[in-house]
């Protein structure tokens, strides 16, 4: 376990776990997966990467039985396979983590363990105490930190998660598959979720692994299969590759896995907030007294775990929610209680948080979503009407210059792909040189290629002027754009840096309440970072 | 929309018709009629002469209008199931400024009389709208309740204020002459259409003609449309792009409510004259079944209430030449737009699982 390149190399056997072979499905305008190969060893970590759309989630659901295949074959454990649904899957000691989880709120961590597989007393009663005892075993087993008797209503994300390992391990999985598991999680509950599959492996668990982060591929599996387009394009030892051989091997062409960015030269404050506290749902203070300013030509990037209440700092921002107290100004201009309408008209674009539920109108076009909130302006709108030529020319020059696919303005958003109907809204908002871009979370769910074209949209932006207030719960995008990093926990700005005097670890430290937070500004204080953290023991005991 | 999409707007209404007279079909047939007599006589009856044609046209002209009412409201995502109410009190309105027209021309009285009865519709489809965009009452109950109030309120004041004296009907004066739609019997002759002098078709039918264009420029090329189909598909997107979501709300549902009001023009202006209590017979009601039928796009209200203006038509001519009573044709409404819904669900559903492949291919976000 001490060299990358021998990691594990005792455990895995060269006995194989599961066989797919030539497996195609194909949906009426795509082929899913073609011809896909797919041979996982018994005990190893694999992973699958591959951009959004390349197939991996397709070919996870064959497997898990969730979708038939148009044809091709699949072993599992020497034995062929082919599953009717899910149930035939679990027999045949696949269990799938989701994206999603499924969990009931009201019921303990035991209950929800056992749910649909309840251990019996006298026949019909649910054996509360042999539940509760089955799931501390694995809880202690595999490190997972887990109270059976705690109601899951008041979890965190990722302990949420681990209760859907601890279910799926209950039901006897010796696979494990995982769709994105780490896309919800902070960085320390990310080191805790990876040395749980590492004792998952240790024990002699098949880990399945899909993601499109580079740097967890490289940190956690043994192997990894590539995807692109519904084809496996390469499957690589973990520990002779390179990043950009993996990236290259994605998206089909070179990419740029940092965006190069000279220094910022801040000019003039744009936008300036002063003691702004917002409430959040329940009535509980989201933000709390914050003050923020940011510079023409300059980049503040906002680290946090989501939740921290830099949603409402956002819509405190552009009109979306009132603010409970404090002030927000744009070059001067009060903009406090003014409408969404005005916050924008006055130069304000936004990169919302949640493309689908904020950003998009899916049942409308791109040349309708293209114009959305400015068709009301002229040359879009005059006296009241539509100037659908005016509307499809601007889709034209978007689709164009930003290479947005399909290109035709006609198709619906909801037909696009996620890095598409993203790259729709930052080329939206950031057209007509906005003065100030807010954007949050701009590439979260977007594949390798379009989180280039966002990060490089953003630095062009700042350098021609534009303040930008970034909000991200990806470090390495924190790092990789910001001029000046604030750390927000709890509604509060903790702490503020220059770029460059911070690493990701004291920040992920900071975003999770651990460092003195108090001390904020002072520069010194990655020295004084508590270890208080039990993330931090914990990892140290896994390196 | 791809075309598959688009074939499946258009299919799943014919499928349902069809599916329909199949299950009319076998309903006349256990009552012990033979199905192709009752068809052909039911399809007689409304295209077996130009003064049944006539007919068919006038009895869709009202569904015209409460089907846009419905079909409008939905697309800002509001359910209006005032549209009775709404054309109660629109035509109540419609009369009583009727009724003190005299001398005022017609150039005028017309003009006045049709924005009467919109304005009367949109002032009470204005209630549900306003208390759902400021309170967030949900606008199914409070238009129901508003039918209620309406009906009681316009029957009181007819049986109660306005009734003509000496009478025992529960209907007012004939409103001013300069305020009556001509029929158009006399225009039609003249080109050559017998349509006889009695039939009962007027010029509101070319008002209507005119909501279902109105109803889709609005919806289409102003901004406005462009706001209220935002709120529609997603509220918090619209909220994002700077549109007021609560005023829409209420726009929305006033020119929900002046369509519904305009089936004054027909009833009030075209036809009687005054305002019968009760005259309606759930032509409000009926519009959400247009509605649905047309897919709540203008057009298609425009041909799923001609057919319903068949199938009334012919229902008479049923009920006359044979056993079936005429409240088959009910049952074959209802089963129709049952079928259109479920048709629409399944329909729609192999269009999604089609658009999800595609789709979830390309984002891969939902496990």
């Amino acid at each position: 376990m001490k060299s990358k390149d021998g990691r594990g190399a005792c455990l895995m056997s060269e006995r194989v776990a599961i066989e797919m072979r030539e497996v195609t499905k194909r949906y009426p305008r795509v082929l899913a997966n073609d011809r896909v190969d797919l041979s996982v060893r018994e005990g190893e970590i694999h992973a699958i990467v591959g951009e959004n759309g390349a197939g991996k989630s397709t070919l996870m659901k064959v497997l898990y039985g969730l979708v038939s295949p148009d044809s091709g074959s699949m072993l599992v454990g020497g034995e062929p396979f082919s599953p009717a649904g899910p149930r035939d899957a679990i027999r045949a000691g696949i269990g799938m983590v989701h994206q999603h989880f499924m969990l009931v709120d009201t019921l303990s961590i035991a209950e929800n363990v056992v749910l649909g597989d309840e251990p019996r007393a006298r026949g019909v009663f649910v054996d509360s105490r042999a539940a509760s005892e089955r799931v501390e075993r694995l809880s202690r087993e595999y490190g997972f930190e887990l109270d059976p008797r705690e109601k899951v209503e008041g979890l965190s994300v990722g302990l949420e998660q681990r209760v859907e390992i601890v279910k799926v391990l209950y039901r006897g999985a010796s696979i494990l598959i995982l769709d994105e598991p780490t896309g919800v999680l902070t960085p320390n509950e990310v080191r805790e979720l990876f040395s749980i599959l590492r004792s998952l492996r240790e024990s002699g668990r098949t880990i399945v692994f899909i993601t499109h982060k580079l740097d967890e591929v490289l940190e956690l599996a043994d192997r990894i299969t590539v995807m692109r387009d519904g084809r496996v394009t390469g499957v690589v030892e973990a520990g002779l590759t390179t990043r950009e051989e993996l990236a290259h091997m994605m998206v089909g062409r070179e990419v740029l896995l940092r965006v190069s960015k000279s220094p910022g030269a801040p000019g003039e404050t744009i936008l300036s907030v002063r003691g702004l506290a917002v409430e959040g749902r329940k009535g509980t203070e989201a933000v709390r007294n914050v003050d923020l300013d940011v510079r023409s030509g300059e980049i503040l990037g906002i680290a946090g775990v989501q939740g921290n209440g830099q949603t409402e700092l956002i819509e405190a921002i552009t009109g979306l929610r009132t603010a409970g107290a404090g002030s927000v100004a744009l070059r001067g201009v009060d903009l406090t209680g003014r409408s969404p309408r005005n916050v924008r008209d006055s130069g304000v674009a936004h990169i919302p948080e949640d493309r689908q539920e904020r950003g998009l109108v899916l049942s409308f076009t791109v040349a309708e979503n293209l114009v959305f909130g400015r068709h009301h302006r002229a040359p879009y709108s005059g006296r009241g009407l539509l100037d659908l030529g005016a509307i499809g020319e601007r889709a034209e020059r978007l689709i164009d210059e930003n290479d947005l696919r399909p290109r035709d303005p006609g198709s619906l958003a909801g037909s696009l792909s996620g890095g598409n109907q993203q790259k729709l809204i930052v080329a939206r908002e950031l057209d007509g040189r906005p003065v100030l871009v807010v954007a949050c979370q701009p590439t979260r769910g977007v594949d390798v290629g379009a989180i280039e074209f966002v990060h490089r949209s953003l630095l062009d932006l700042r350098d021609e002027g534009a303040a930008v207030l970034l909000v991200s719960a990806e470090l390495s995008e924190i790092m990789a754009l910001s001029d000046t990093i604030a750390v927000m926990y709890r509604g509060e700005m903790v702490a503020s840096f220059g770029a460059g005097e911070v690493t990701e670890d004291e920040l992920g430290l900071l975003m999770t309440g651990g460092g003195d937070a108090r001390e904020g500004r002072a520069r010194d204080h990655a020295g004084g970072a508590g270890t208080k953290e039990p993330g931090a023991d914990r990892r140290g005991g896994a390196a | 929309m791809s075309r598959f999409a688009k074939a499946v707007s258009v299919l799943s209404p014919v499928i349902a018709v069809a599916a329909a007279l199949l299950v009319g079909g076998l309903v006349v047939m256990a009552i012990g009629e033979s199905p192709l007599r009752v068809y052909s006589i039911l399809f007689r009856g409304a295209f077996g002469s130009v003064d049944s044609l006539g007919y068919v046209v006038f009895n869709a002209c009202p569904l015209i209008f409460t089907g846009l009412a419905v079909a409008f409201a939905f697309r800002a995502g509001l359910f209006n199931i005032g549209g009775e109410g709404q054309l109660y009190v629109g035509s109540f309105v419609c009369a009583w400024v009727g009724l003190k027209l005299g001398g005022v021309p017609a150039a005028l009285a017309v003009p006045l009389l049709v924005l009467a009865s919109a304005a009367g519709g949109a002032a009470w489809a204005a209630i549900p709208g306003f208390l759902k965009a400021r309170f967030g009452v949900h606008e199914v109950i409070n238009t129901i309740m508003l039918n209620f109030i309406a009906i009681g309120l316009t029957s009181y004041f007819v049986i109660n204020v306005f009734k003509e004296p000496g009478q025992m009907t529960p209907q007012t004066a004939e409103i001013a002459a300069s305020g009556q739609l001509p029929r158009l019997a006399g225009a039609l002759q003249s080109v050559g259409i017998p349509l006889p002098a009695a039939n009962p078709l007027n010029a509101s039918i070319l008002i209507a003609l005119g909501a279902v264009w109105a109803a889709w420029f609005i919806l289409n090329r102003t901004t406005l449309g462009y706001e209220i189909r935002a709120v529609g598909l997603n509220p918090s997107a619209a909220e994002y792009a700077g549109i007021n979501v609560r005023r829409m709300l209420v726009v929305a549902m006033m020119i929900s409510g002046a369509f519904a009001g305009l089936v004054a023009t027909n009833e009030i202006m075209g036809f009687r004259y005054r305002y019968l209590d009760n005259f309606s017979a759930q032509i409000g009601f009926m519009g959400i079944a247009v509605a649905l039928l047309g897919k709540n796009t203008p057009l298609g209200v425009l041909f799923a209430a001609l057919l319903f203006g068949v199938l009334n038509t012919g229902a008479l001519e049923v009920d006359v030449f044979t056993d079936v009573p005429r409240e088959l044709i009910l049952v074959l409404q209802a089963v129709t737009i049952i079928l259109v819904v479920v048709a629409n669900e399944v329909l729609t559903k192999k269009l999604r699982e089609r658009e999800a492949g595609a789709a979830s291919q390309a984002t891969e976000e939902s496990a």
